[in-house]
């Protein structure tokens, strides 16, 4: 289920402007990945050419390869809507389907898929808001609407609409940038727990947190302004951020700059 | 603001009480039931009239037109909003934003000239299609067909709507939050499903609002359909079909303004018109309902 990404020499252009240059990178199975590194330096649009969803914006599109296991995401043929269903994403602000209640916002991703018993769905729905860690508190209001939750909730209900469907591969786009502590520490226990079936990508600006969920991190950065983004090194976090081996990384995890 | 709001108040108050004003003498003297007669004779003594088949003609041709021009409306401003590039949805807008800037008369002329003669023509094809499968319905009948019938204002009518929920509904269309899209995008939602999973459930209750606004509008439109619909010959029997011809309040009161010679006969024209006042006023509050109670949800 949890399969590895490989990227060779990736390019990522938005029309003529070349957003990331040359990404060589592995992402493990059943393991955390943090992308770290300042502000355009590339890490959300390297992490959206893992679901194709960078192809939304128009002119979007790379060069170099991008596999899940052996599969070519950028094969000739490949639908990007059937990498999507195979890949979930996690966005900066929660964003549930507003006019869906919480029990429709989880069974989206499946009704998507064509499962339509209900038996099926329930149980589903019931597994995956577990997984998430909202059942608790949502089980006797699934009928209401999932805008109604609090922040952190509604994180988790995106991430439980996420996960329903079991993707290989869950990315999160700094899943936490809109929450408070609390709420944050709950998606950290969460990301804790849904490494073990999943491969997770995680794109952060907190440092403490890539510490603190991620296995590997890997630090992406900018020569200036106009210039694309480039990976400076990817290692396991400990090391990473004991004894990275770059100068830039220990000038950017010592909050010397960036 | 709160000022200028008032005043728009007090102003529909006060067409309102204008209209009541100057009906309720009439109805006093009126020896038929005013809701649920057909006769209009408002210059006999004592006078005689009911709004029955003014209300019928006149709420059906409207909905027809409604149920015309919407999905028309909505299908254009998700081609506008999401399907078309750039370069090919500004025209397409614009062209559609000019439908509105067309008199009236014009719609009514093309309806009677153009549109009319194909459409009662013996061997329509769209006629007979509707009479075979659904004449047995007395609305879709087709016995007896008038050159002016309802159906054909019922398209003009369509056609004129059409660029106002059309440019309502691209307007919601363009406020659908990117994240909404993007998360049935996320999920493997093709362009079709998207539309479905984010943009229509966003969208529905400006569409909605925007259907009533266009209803709205065809319940008063008068002067294309006072020149398109065929006046039954007094004392015929009712025909509710939509082939056949009739009269809507506007052009009832259009077609006699001319000979508003007595306050009693003027009332009875404008008690009429006080019934269609209070028939938009309607259709509009139920659309502020169900826009407010989609909300809740």
């Amino acid at each position: 289920m949890a399969k590895r990404i490989d990227t060779s020499g990736l390019d990522v252009f938005y029309g003529d402007f070349k957003a990331v240059e040359d990404v060589s990178l592995t992402v493990e199975p059943r393991s955390v990945t943090a992308f770290i590194g300042p502000s355009g330096c590339g890490k959300s649009t390297l992490l959206r050419t893992f679901n194709r969803m960078h192809e939304v914006v128009p002119g979007g599109r790379v060069a170099g390869k991008v596999l899940l296991d052996d599969e070519d995401l950028y094969a000739e043929g490949v639908d990007p809507v059937a990498v999507r269903r195979t890949v979930g994403m996690v966005f900066q602000r929660p964003n549930p389907f507003p006019t869906m209640s919480i029990y429709d916002n989880v069974a989206s991703g499946l009704r998507l898929n064509g499962v339509k018993g209900r038996t099926l769905l329930d149980e589903t729905v019931e597994q995956s808001l577990r997984r998430a860690n909202l059942w608790e508190e949502v089980k006797d209001r699934l009928n209401k609407a999932g805008s109604g939750l609090s922040g952190g909730q509604q994180q988790r209900l995106c991430i439980a609409r996420a996960i329903a469907v079991e993707p290989q591969v869950l990315l999160m786009d700094e899943p936490c940038s809109a929450l408070d502590p609390i709420s944050t520490l709950a998606i950290e226990d969460l990301i804790f727990e849904l490494k073990n079936r999943y491969t997770i990508v995680i794109v952060t600006h907190n440092m403490q947190q890539a510490a603190r969920v991620s296995d590997r991190t890997a630090f992406f950065t900018i020569a200036g302004a106009g210039k694309p983004g480039r990976l400076i090194e990817i290692g396991d976090t400990a090391e990473m951020f004991s004894r990275p081996s770059e100068r830039a990384t220990e000038d950017y995890i010592t909050g010397r700059f960036g | 603001m709160r000022g200028a709001g008032l005043a728009v108040v007090l102003l529909v108050a006060l067409v309102g009480i204008f209209l009541t004003w100057k009906a309720v003498p009439s109805l006093l003297h009126n020896k038929a039931p005013f809701l649920t007669s057909r006769v209009w004779s408002p210059d006999t003594n004592p006078p005689r009239f009911g709004i029955a088949a003014l209300l019928w003609t006149t709420v059906i041709s409207s909905i027809v037109a409604m149920l015309l021009a919407v999905p028309v409306a909505v299908g254009v401003a998700l081609f506008i909003t999401q399907y078309a590039p750039k370069r090919l949805a500004t025209p397409v807008a614009y062209v559609v934003d000019l439908l509105a800037a067309v008199p009236s008369i014009i719609f009514g002329l093309w309806g009677i000239a153009v549109l009319g003669p194909v459409l009662a023509a013996p061997n329509s094809g769209l006629r007979q299609g509707i009479e075979n499968s659904l004449g047995w319905i007395p609305l879709f009948s087709s016995t007896g067909v008038s050159a002016g019938n309802v159906f054909l204002a019922s398209i003009v009518l369509a056609i004129m709507i059409l660029p106002i929920v059309t440019a309502l509904s691209r307007e919601v269309f363009l406020q659908v939050p990117r994240a909404n899209i993007e998360a049935a995008q996320a999920l493997g939602a093709t362009k079709w499903e998207t539309i479905r999973m984010a943009v229509l459930p966003f969208g529905r209750p400006g569409v909605i609002s925007a259907s009533m606004l266009g209803l709205g509008r065809a319940l008063g439109e008068t002067i294309a359909v006072t020149i398109i619909l065929s006046t039954p010959n007094i004392g015929a029997p009712f025909d509710p079909s939509l082939w056949a011809g009739g009269e809507t309040f506007a052009s009832k009161i259009a077609n006699a303004a001319g000979e508003f010679d007595t306050p009693q006969k003027t009332g009875a024209y404008i008690s009429a018109g006080l019934v269609l006042f209070v028939v938009t006023f309607a259709v509009n509050a139920v659309a502020r309902v169900v826009i407010s109670r989609r909300k809740e949800v």
